[in-house]
């Protein structure tokens, strides 16, 4: 009696789980019949479709292509946790139910792109965020983060009341330095006595930090009490956390990577004054759709301000007062007058 | 009789297990039900046989399980809870890998002392809540979650001071381990290139020592007695502050080498591909097989087997790879109930029969037959 009363509360409480998580993945293929057909793999990161953040920009992407050129869509998603093998065999299942162009979103596939691309050259792959891995069949995606966030510094320096902002890293790795160093330029520049208090989530190989809204949220609201009012959420997933204390504390926040003013939860919308913007979508379709047109290039792709790759978003307005001083920097960034460095 | 009894004993060892593997069975089916997924695709899907490369890979994956599961049984059978196993096996690995990738011995001379190594500082990282156990009263549950975080700390701490990384890279790793201190690998499957991890081997030896240490011992006999009564072990002259500490060095050895297949056979280096979380897979697979020896390396085929066939999950079937992780959970949930379930059975069965055997005979009543 107890036992059947134990499982069927465990099933209940798991049920919750796995609803949320696994309705995400799309039962794709069988509808599309658009002119292209061509099958696109793509493997996520921790976090996976639906984190509201990286994850999500690149699945936009791929939706894109999805609808306009009729692409056949395959997607697989990274376990917290596992091990390195499970990298490399996400890549070659879906290289062997036939999808011949496989991207890989995030740095963290670059050791399994790596081997799995020299084993399989009739394959092309696209590796987000990294240059870790090179070959004739990579195209190595990337992007200036650190001019974008120069930009969303600014705008917290601008919008700060305390003289005293926050940064949150998802993992202490030299990619989100990259965005620690351009937001505090970006707040130095405006305010060159502004108190900037920074904290990574968790340390690699741990790389929990990008997908652990709990652990967003309990560092915000310590950047808070200790008098920020803009926390800038460099976090992924974890950034749902960081709004949620940014509500809670009557303060204010910055997205990352999608505008999440817009894809946020509506409860928490109102205290992102901004997002910095990193157009994975436009580098995942630009790719696919130079696949479909035959044409691949291997090598490093920098999507940077100039190209468009990096900006800020203006949804619910709150960065109107300020766009023509944000937008002054970052035309200086475009013309080479400021570099923002990429390491703190 | 003692034949008799002894299958008795197998059986109820086997029906909690597959009791557990049913009821896990019917409540990932439920969920998957709820969640309006496709019930029969997932099964199919999780019950092929997995290709030879993914053959593989589970066993790779289960000798790094196996010892981190180890050395959590080692604690166990005292009744010492060491969740400190992945902190303890972090910090290990890295030490070992640290010294390792100087090259500064020859070959296999190389491997030794970074194994002796990564035993050590296992040891010692483990002992500091054994110690406080012993001298403070700490509980080692309270002191060995402390000491994870610290360890987290302290490797990437040290990891970016040694760091052996190029400019704008994302991997920050320990110097990549001299060719000739790589263990190669075994050739056990044939129809892929990909090789079992030679220190397959290492796992396998730590499991038989386990078995040695604890069943053919005074040392185990010491161990065993105090995990189950510390009174009676007290009462029979066991040191048990010395036995509390012996075990808690024991326990942080055989979790400094849970690292060792991963970065001798595939990572050749600590850094940011290293596999996190292996401590915590322990201690669900030294539940699930029971602290024995054979019984956990079920359980760690059974764990890497699930985490393995879980890619096809998403690729084939399109449904979350999480789902792999329900099904670890109610498992190991149900392993634990069941267990007791047929515990608290096979003691009603062998009351009935001292009972019977009582009333058959009621010129004999000492009941020599419960102590088997």
């Amino acid at each position: 009696m107890k036992v059947t009363a134990a499982m069927s509360v465990a099933a209940l409480a798991l049920a919750g789980c796995g609803t949320s998580t696994d309705k995400t993945p799309a039962a794709g293929g069988s509808t599309t019949t658009a002119a292209s057909g061509m099958k696109i793999g793509m493997a996520y990161d921790v976090g996976g479709r639906g984190d509201q953040s990286f994850n999500d920009a690149a699945a936009a992407g791929l939706d894109k292509a999805k609808a306009e050129l009729g692409i056949v869509p395959k997607e697989a998603t990274a376990v917290n946790g596992e091990p390195e093998s499970a990298r490399e065999e996400r890549l070659l299942q879906l290289i062997d139910a036939g999808y011949k162009s496989v991207i890989a979103v995030g740095f963290a596939y670059a050791p399994s792109v790596k081997k799995v691309a020299a084993a399989n050259p009739d394959v092309k792959f696209a590796l987000i965020d990294s240059t870790d891995a090179t070959g004739a069949n990579i195209e190595n995606l990337t992007f200036a983060e650190n001019e974008g966030s120069f930009l969303v510094g600014a705008a917290a320096a601008l919008k700060s009341k305390t003289g005293n902002i926050g940064f949150i890293g998802g993992v202490n790795v030299d990619l989100i330095k990259k965005f620690e160093a351009g937001y505090v330029m970006g707040a130095k520049t405006v305010n060159p006595a502004i108190k900037v208090q920074v904290k990574y989530l968790t340390q690699p190989p741990d790389f929990s930090g990008f997908g652990d809204p709990a652990k967003g949220k309990i560092a915000a609201a310590g950047m808070y009490q200790q008098g920020a009012d803009v926390v800038y959420a460099a976090a992924g997933g974890s950034g749902g956390g960081v709004f949620q204390a940014a509500a809670a504390a009557g303060k204010m926040a910055i997205g990352v990577d999608s505008d999440q003013a817009l894809t946020a939860p509506a409860d928490v919308k109102s205290v992102i004054i901004t997002s910095m913007i990193k157009k994975v979508d436009v580098a995942t379709f630009d790719f696919i759709k130079a696949m479909t047109e035959g044409k691949f290039t291997a090598g490093n792709k920098v999507y940077d301000l100039k190209a468009g790759g990096v900006g800020y978003s203006t949804t619910g307005g709150q960065m109107d007062d300020i766009k023509a001083k944000l937008d002054a920097y970052k035309q200086q960034i475009i013309d080479g007058k400021i570099v923002v460095p990429t390491k703190p | 009789m003692k034949a008799t009894l002894d299958l008795r004993r197998v059986g109820l060892a086997l029906v909690a297990p597959v009791l557990a593997i049913l009821v896990a069975f019917v409540v990932t089916s439920t969920v998957l039900l709820l969640a309006g997924d496709p019930v029969v695709e997932v099964w199919t899907q999780l019950l092929t046989a997995p290709r030879p490369r993914l053959v593989v890979a589970i066993i790779n994956g289960a000798s790094v399980y196996y010892l981190s599961a180890i050395a959590v049984a080692i604690g166990f059978r005292m009744n010492l809870f060491n969740i400190g196993v992945d902190g303890q096996y972090r910090i290990a690995a890295f030490a070992a890998a640290v010294f390792a990738g100087q090259g500064w011995l020859p070959g296999p001379l190389n491997i030794i002392v970074s194994l002796l190594i990564a035993v050590v500082v296992g040891a010692a990282w483990a002992g500091i809540a054994g110690w406080l156990k012993v001298t403070r009263g700490v509980s080692e549950v309270i002191s060995t979650i402390m000491l994870n975080a610290i360890a987290t700390g302290l490797v990437s701490f040290l990891l970016f001071r040694v760091a052996d990384s190029t400019a704008g890279s994302n991997v920050t790793n320990t110097k990549t381990i001299p060719t000739s201190s790589q263990v190669p690998g075994f050739a056990l499957v044939p129809g892929t290139p990909n090789k079992v991890y030679g220190f397959v081997l290492l796992a396998a030896l730590v499991g038989i020592a386990y078995w040695v240490i604890l069943n053919k011992t005074r040392f185990g006999y010491d161990l065993r007695a105090t995990g189950r009564s510390e009174t009676a072990a007290v009462a029979s002259g066991v040191n048990v502050k010395r036995m509390v500490l012996t075990a808690m060095l024991l326990s942080g050895a055989a979790a400094g080498l849970v690292g060792m297949p991963l970065l001798f056979g595939q990572d050749y280096s600590y850094g940011t591909t290293f596999q996190p979380g292996l401590g915590f897979a322990g201690i669900a697979i030294a539940l699930l097989g029971r602290n024995h020896p054979v019984g956990i390396a079920f359980g760690a085929l059974l764990w890497s087997y699930l985490e393995q066939q879980s890619n096809g999950l998403q690729i084939t079937v399109g449904v979350s790879s999480e789902l792999v992780f329900i099904i670890q959970g109610v498992i190991v949930l149900a392993v634990v109930i069941a267990y007791e379930v047929v515990r608290r059975a096979g003691l009603r069965m062998e009351q009935r029969k001292v009972a019977r055997q009582l009333s058959d005979q009621p010129g004999s009543p000492t009941p020599e037959g419960v102590t088997v």
